[in-house]
């Protein structure tokens, strides 16, 4: 039975298909494994059996008739961001207590009409504000991975934690996630996963919880590409109900996988060459570049100028839409309600308790640069600094460059508590991804190797607004030069 | 530019956050340092540049003014902590 959680997500689709294995025996698999397993690695906050045993069930009597759709009996982790009906959907933060929303996210919406199985909620960072799974209500989540002979306990990144060790520790087939600043990417590189940031408007946010509305997109985590291009055909989607959502039509991601990658112009931007770049990330950025070339691209050095500035422009723009978009947490609609001496105080009381540390400290700066007299030198600021890093790409794609290689992260993962007290030295973590979401741009995370402790590196590339296929068209030379990568299991 | 805790606990207070002085102590720490760290931006020429509205290029989607969705107060207040007859219920605000 365990073995049947080693599947990838392809080659479960595939047997499902043929009959050769069933959607209950999957689901149950994967239910006793998240049983094993989530007490050490506590990747789920809520575990929803006996739904996913019915959907399980009900899909094996549309794939006996011959009726399945394209994610038919795959049993799925999703993230505790999006809303799913009556189930436990808490943004990982102790305000949404007891929150079951009364309606479904159009993201997970597509995916259970394309027939996948939810086993449950993933944990992540408070509303998504972290990069190491360490801000969640529901504790730490713990990385599959481990140094080399070492038991000391690693992050598995974030925001999307739960979603990036879930998948690496063989605890669903594939994970819905999100990212606002690298919150896929990161996860996905640190966990030896692909991770999957499609451009700003191709998924729909209605019923993400809302941390960054300008910067949010959910995207797919999985164990290989070829998942992760199937995964992304069924979140995506053109959706009335998002005005952001953009009218194009989705294109079959997987057919990209495989195509020649000859003649296409690969950027190598002279400024994420940072100082302090670790040897051995340098190293595995100059092997992918040999890759690519080896594979017929032609490699070209790019200047990305405002690339320094991403991260401070970012760390004003998303906190000060998080302040608005967490207004709405005053204990009167739902979750926690901390009574006070009048109504004011009860809000007061409320969010005090009901919010951690750093979502209090992001509300904080972003109320602040939002208020009088400091809008235009921080927020307009920024958002014109946001242009500029915008134009930036738009020269370098005007100038006939595909897509951009990049490493995805500066570092491996780190031991919980080894930015704590230093805010700044956390938020650097991301420093590499967030010029992407301040663009809108697709960006893909792909394991590319391991580092001199065992722990799995990954390289990013950067695409065209609604370049997705590009990106799968050349991560698949990643993939198929580096190989695949996988936790010895210890838990 | 930097905040002191006076201006804290005001942000704090704006913001709906009851802070204590302890936090309000640390958080002023913090929170100079992230306005440190953004304070890079004061380098970028930005004269003449359009402020960033939208990431993508496309027109506003528009649909017919009619009621679209609802009808089901039951719903809209089933996870409120306090409710009654489908009204929210909060403490007294008008004496």
């Amino acid at each position: 039975m365990t073995e049947l959680t080693k599947l990838t997500l392809a080659e479960a689709r595939a047997r499902l298909a043929a009959r050769e294995i069933t959607a209950s025996e999957l689901t149950q698999a994967y239910l006793a494994a998240i049983e094993a397993a989530n007490p050490a690695i506590n990747a789920y906050v809520a575990v929803t059996a006996d739904r996913a045993l019915e959907m399980a069930r009900r899909s094996d009597e549309r794939l006996a008739r011959g009726e399945g759709g394209a994610l038919e009996g795959i049993p799925l982790g999703i993230k505790d961001l999006f809303a799913t009906e009556g189930v436990h959907t808490q943004a990982c933060s102790h305000i949404l207590d007891g929150f079951k929303p009364p309606y479904e996210s159009t993201v997970t919406a597509n995916l259970w009409a394309d027939g996948a199985v939810m086993l449950g909620k993933l944990n992540m960072d408070e509303f998504a504000m972290g990069s190491s799974n360490e801000t969640s209500y529901y504790g730490n989540v713990v990385n599959p991975w481990r140094r080399e002979g070492s038991t000391e306990a690693l992050v598995p990144g974030g925001s999307s934690g739960g979603s990036a060790a879930a998948v690496a520790a063989w605890l669903c087939a594939g994970a819905t996630a999100t990212d606002t600043g690298g919150s896929i990417r990161q996860p996905a590189a640190l966990t030896g996963t692909v991770g999957m940031k499609p451009t700003y408007g191709r998924c729909s946010r209605w019923g993400v919880v809302a941390f960054a509305s300008s910067l949010d997109q959910a995207g797919p985590i999985t164990r290989t590409l070829r998942d992760n291009a199937i995964m992304m055909r069924s979140m995506a989607s053109v959706d009335a109900r998002d005005t952001t959502s953009v009218d194009l039509p989705v294109p079959d991601y997987e057919a990209a996988i495989g195509r020649s990658v000859k003649g296409l112009k690969i950027g190598i931007p002279a400024e994420y060459r940072i100082d302090g770049l670790p040897a051995e990330i340098a190293a595995l950025w100059q092997q992918g570049i040999d890759w690519l070339k080896a594979a017929g691209a032609e490699i070209v050095e790019i200047s990305l100028p405002h690339t320094k500035y991403a991260l401070p422009a970012y760390y004003i723009v998303a906190p000060a839409e998080a302040s608005s978009n967490l207004a709405r947490y005053d204990g009167v609609r739902y979750g926690l309600r901390v009574p006070g001496e009048d109504i004011a105080d009860m809000y007061e009381n409320t969010r005090a308790a009901g919010f951690g540390s750093e979502v209090k400290r992001r509300i904080l700066i972003g109320t602040y640069v939002l208020s009088a007299g400091y809008y235009d030198a921080y927020y307009l600021r920024a958002q014109k600094v946001r242009t500029l890093i915008k134009r930036d790409f738009d020269e370098a794609f005007n100038a006939g460059v595909d897509a951009i290689l990049t490493p995805a992260t500066p570092d491996a993962a780190f031991a919980p508590g080894a930015f704590s007290g230093d805010p700044v030295q956390m938020y650097l973590n991301d420093v590499f991804t967030v010029t992407v979401n301040m663009a809108g741009l697709p960006g893909l995370a792909v394991p590319a190797g391991l580092n001199s402790a065992g722990l799995p590196l990954g390289l990013q590339l950067i695409g065209r607004p609604f370049g997705e296929e590009t990106l799968y068209t050349i991560g698949n030379v990643i993939e198929e030069a580096a190989g695949r990568f996988e936790p010895g299991k210890w838990w | 530019m930097s905040v002191d805790i006076d201006t804290v606990k005001r942000v704090a207070h704006l913001a709906r956050v009851k802070v204590t002085d302890e936090e309000a102590g640390r958080m002023t720490g913090e929170l100079n340092t992230i306005l440190a760290f953004v304070e890079q931006l004061d380098e970028v020429n930005v004269d003449g540049v359009e402020p960033m509205t939208s990431v993508v290029h496309q027109q506003m989607k528009k649909r017919a003014d009619v009621v679209s969705d609802g009808g089901y107060p039951e719903k809209v207040v089933a996870n409120a902590p306090a409710s009654d007859d489908n009204f929210f219920m909060v403490p007294k605000v008008v004496e």
